[in-house]
């Protein structure tokens, strides 16, 4: 556990640095590989354009790509005292929005959202929210660590 | 869809290097994914599947219900419970919970040997 004086709530609010991901057709292609999503629109242009999307369009759970890069920070960050060796992801939520396609660019950013002690273990709920070059939300993510007591 | 309805199931054994794959694709190279020994070394059983990895497949099974369409998957939230492991089937199931303004809300669970991996899941899909 970090030093009580470390657990600090006014953290809560806290936000850090966008984070900008350039969406890459063989990007979307390699992920969609590794989970098993087969379907024509995440591989073939063509098929993507005949179902209506501007190119090959990423699956949902393919936010996790392009909102690493903003959750980094913000789980490292000392201020909080994460002590990541006895740390639990232990919920997740995505809302989602617009799709993303290939040749997007979607811009993270990460806050701490809300910070508790429950059953002796302490919980750190971060929010992200990802939008497209164009402003549109493409996800919003709600991501809750738990860290264990020692 | 209609209130009740089991949503299809989905299997899917995820192979021996799995987690390497989904480690690239992800970027999340924690080792106790993709390295046994370590895993061993920190008191696991072997490595282990990454969650996001699971939730994946819970989305994957929910917009499956909804014809394949990514749009028609608004919402996900899980729970990560349990550990998952490479080399062991993986049985996505669901529940349509009610439907509303042409929205279902789908109770779902992940289970590996009937251990739940992931548990409360709860998608909103579009319908009709």
């Amino acid at each position: 556990m970090p030093p009580i004086e470390m657990f600090d709530r006014r953290n809560v609010g806290k936000s850090y640095p966008p984070y900008e991901y350039e969406v890459g057709r063989e990007k979307i292609r390699e992920y969609a590989n590794a989970v098993g999503e087969n379907e024509p629109v995440y591989h073939d242009p063509d098929a993507a354009k005949a179902a209506g999307f501007r190119n090959v369009v990423a699956p949902p759970m393919f936010a996790v790509v392009y909102s690493a890069g903003a959750m980094g920070p913000a789980i490292l960050d000392p201020e909080l005292g994460i002590n990541l060796m006895m740390m639990l992801h232990g919920s997740q939520e995505f809302v989602w929005g617009e799709p993303v396609v290939a040749g997007d660019t979607i811009t993270t950013q990460a806050q701490v959202k809300e910070m508790y002690e429950k059953d002796g273990r302490q919980f750190f709920v971060f929010e992200s929210v990802s939008k497209n070059q164009d402003g549109a939300e493409t996800v919003r993510g709600t991501w809750t660590n738990i860290v264990r007591g020692g | 869809m209609k209130d009740g309805d089991q949503i299809p199931e989905l299997r899917v054994t995820p192979d021996r290097y799995l987690p390497h794959r989904y480690a690239g694709a992800s970027g999340d190279f924690n080792p106790i994914h993709i390295d046994p020994e370590f895993a061993k070394n920190v008191g696991l059983p072997g490595n282990i599947l990454h969650g996001l990895y699971g939730m994946a497949q819970v989305a994957r099974a929910n917009s499956a219900a909804a014809g394949g369409d990514p749009r028609k998957l608004k919402r996900l939230s899980v729970q990560f419970r349990g550990m998952g492991f490479p080399e062991k089937e993986i049985v996505v199931t669901g529940t349509v919970k009610e439907t509303r303004d042409g929205v279902a809300v789908i109770e779902t669970v992940a289970e590996q040997d009937g251990n739940q991996i992931i548990r409360n899941a709860q998608a909103e899909v579009e319908v009709g």
